[in-house]
């Protein structure tokens, strides 16, 4: 299978747009905005999931692909979105930082990716070739908001982007045991760091009180 | 059921337990840690087992470490917790949190199926993350937020690694679960490409290292052991760090079989040496006695990340000894500090002083703890340093002029803070009270375990370290 071949071209298509699509994440500023691009990159990674379930013949997949639609597509983003408008206006937006360094590095990291996953993967078949490239690549980006970023929910978007890129792996290995269990791992972590964020607005909002109340009950630590 | 399902099942089963009936909690989080005991004596009597819980020689004196260590920590959470002054949801919470992190480190040493090893590190940390910020402090939540930030940062980057060795199996393997068993890879592993194993290992080792507190990825683990409640912090150390470094060492079993793929050793044991030196250098500078253990189990995985990079029979039996070591001496030195501080009503180290003289017993053990720490006889550390030495000098002599150094520097740190905690005139209590038999009894059984194993170590006990040790490369 190669260049010219349906299965092989969609599956690029598919990768590609997620790729451009953490680029797009990596430029934004507004958190609601973000939330958008995330849904944006779960929808393209439920339908690169499905993409390889109908190519490999592996019905489990598509499960996986409903996973990620329903989660990552729909859920998480609504939830993201109505915590990022529970804030208030001056923490709406998130600044990259210059975006010119960061665009750059993004693309250092990009070429970096290919430079690494390309020749390693001589021996694996074409199809995983592509999809273990273009995941690192995204991995990678997902780590460069990660510490790019200061907000926590902008935090929270780099770390969903990189399980998105496990997934797009995972996906591509034919044959992968428990990829069914582990993207659901994989979410279950996801939805306790926004557990956590959520906990610590409520927390914010809440903190001078809370604070005083249980240094009471504790004696003086500090 | 083998002995290896009946311990995660009873842990799994007190975690449900204690979420639903929080009457007695500390009392039945003891009882429970003290049942498992058994089935991980079984384990060490005669490892095996098949399916995805698999002990061997590597894993199974972990188990036993595990729940001794996990025995000790409920010992001492009974007295401790009360202290904290937790309403019913949270010690609801706490003890469920407590045992589930138990289940997933008891899973996560026996898994053979690198996929649901690494659920289990996730579960485990997820399970922590509770613990560590349970207080709600501004401090303990940042704290808990970094370690979230960071160890899911880490184990994605471990998921792409065991993610790009089933893709390197692939081709050599069966369908199913047999393309991420770690025996399955290994016995393979001389025909998988080498390329794509070195790209495995590489994210393997950043993303378990970060777990394993490896210097560059560091940074949570000071805080995570300062901010959360001490029985937190024994476990942490005592358990999560070494699952995480058998993790880096199976990786690293499945890398080395193949010989055209580069020597992983390497690896281990730069970010070893680097852990040793900044570990040595940061822990004069620390002012909080908790953060400076912490502190100190960076430097210790960073030893054993050396001997294990370094190899050979000798090189793993070192490393093997020292997360032994390590793990009983560590959590026996939290105990004390833990009760120290709730003494004190402070966990600063100006706020603690005096302590051999002003209770006995826990200062005396808290001298014993930090000189093994420190590398001193007769502890095991000792022994597992001097054969981590001794195989240094035989296969890569260099290493010792960075190693003796650090050894020095840190060992010379911690006697110094020793001697800041321990003897000298003793600050006022902010509590008085007696030490009690809850910190005092898993203190002073860690340090004579401590003692055993260095001095005489039982003969079947001796056969598994040499046994484990020969499983590594």
């Amino acid at each position: 299978m190669g260049l010219g071949e349906i299965g092989y071209d969609v599956a690029h298509l598919l990768g590609g747009a997620m790729l451009l699509v953490s680029f797009v994440l990596l430029a934004q500023r507004r958190l609601e905005a973000v939330t958008g691009a995330l849904a944006l990159q779960g929808v393209l990674l439920a339908l690169a999931a499905a993409w390889q379930g109908h190519v490999q013949g592996a019905g489990q997949l598509l499960l996986t692909a409903g996973i990620a639609l329903a989660a990552k597509g729909l859920g998480i983003p609504l939830v993201l979105r109505r915590m990022a408008a529970a804030l208030p206006p001056a923490q709406r937006a998130d600044a990259p930082g210059p975006l010119a360094p960061v665009m750059l590095g993004a693309a250092g990291l990009v070429a970096l990716a290919f430079l690494v996953a390309v020749p390693a993967t001589r021996g694996a078949p074409v199809l995983a070739r592509v999809d273990i490239a273009i995941a690192l690549a995204i991995l990678l980006l997902g780590a460069l908001m990660m510490a790019t970023r200061r907000g926590a929910l902008a935090q929270v978007a780099g770390l969903l982007t990189m399980e998105n890129g496990l997934i797009l792996a995972a996906v591509g290995v034919a044959g992968m045991p428990l990829v069914v269990e582990l993207s659901t791992a994989g979410l279950v972590l996801v939805v306790a760091v926004i557990a956590g964020v959520f906990a610590r607005q409520l927390g914010e909002r809440f903190g001078a009180q809370d604070t005083a109340l249980l240094d009471r009950h504790r004696g003086e630590r500090r | 059921m083998s002995p290896a399902g009946a311990l995660v099942l009873l842990h799994l089963l007190g975690a449900g337990l204690l979420a639903a009936w929080p009457a007695r909690a500390a009392l039945l989080n003891l009882l429970l840690c003290g049942a498992a005991l058994v089935p991980a004596a079984l384990l060490l009597s005669a490892p095996g087992g098949e399916g995805w819980l698999r002990a061997d020689a590597l894993n199974a004196p972990f188990v036993m470490l595990s729940a001794i260590v996990g025995f000790g920590t409920a010992l001492f959470s009974l007295e401790d917790v009360r202290g904290e002054g937790f309403d019913g949801r949270r010690l609801r919470s706490y003890h469920a949190a407590f045992q589930g992190f138990l289940a997933a480190n008891h899973v996560a040493l026996l898994s053979d199926n690198l996929g649901i090893l690494w659920v289990a590190i996730e579960a485990g940390t997820l399970a922590s993350v509770v613990m560590v910020g349970v207080h709600r402090t501004p401090a303990a939540i940042e704290a808990a937020w970094k370690f979230f930030v960071l160890c899911g940062f880490g184990i994605a980057l471990a998921l792409f690694g065991i993610i790009v060795l089933a893709l390197a199996g692939a081709p050599h393997l069966p369908g199913g679960e047999a393309r991420l068993s770690a025996a399955a890879l290994r016995e393979v592993a001389a025909r998988m490409d080498p390329a794509l194993l070195n790209l495995a290992f590489v994210f393997l080792l950043v993303g378990f290292g970060t777990k394993a507190g490896l210097v560059p990825l560091h940074s949570w683990l000071p805080d995570a052991h300062a901010e959360g409640p001490t029985p937190i912090a024994a476990v942490l150390s005592g358990l999560l760090l070494n699952a995480a470094m058998l993790a880096i060492l199976r990786g690293q079993g499945i890398v080395a079989a193949n010989g055209e793929a580069l020597s992983p050793g390497g690896f281990l044991l730069a970010m070893g040496l680097a852990s040793l030196l900044l570990a040595g250098v940061t822990l004069w500078r620390r002012r909080d006695a908790k953060r400076l253990l912490g502190w100190s189990s960076i430097e210790h995985m960073g030893l054993a990340a050396i001997a294990f990079g370094l190899g050979g029979p000798a090189g793993n039996a070192a490393g093997l000894l020292h997360l032994w070591g390590h793990a009983l001496l560590k959590s026996a030195a939290f105990f004390a500090i833990g009760r120290a501080a709730r003494l004190k009503g402070d966990q600063r180290m100006d706020a603690i002083g005096g302590l051999a003289r002003s209770h006995p017993p826990l200062g005396w053990g808290l001298v014993l703890a930090m000189a093994g720490l420190a590398g001193l006889p007769p502890f095991s550390l000792f022994v597992s340093e001097w054969w981590l030495a001794g195989a240094a000098a035989r296969t890569a002599p260099w290493v010792l002029a960075l190693l003796l150094p650090g050894l020095l520097v840190a060992g010379l740190a911690l006697l110094h803070a020793m001697q800041r905690l321990c003897l000298g005139p003793p600050t006022p209590d902010a509590a008085p009270g007696p030490a009690g038999l809850s910190a005092l009894l898993p203190l002073w059984t860690n340090l004579l375990l401590a003692l055993l194993i260095a001095l005489a170590l039982p003969a079947p006990l001796a056969a598994l370290l040499r046994e484990g040790a020969g499983l590594l490369p």
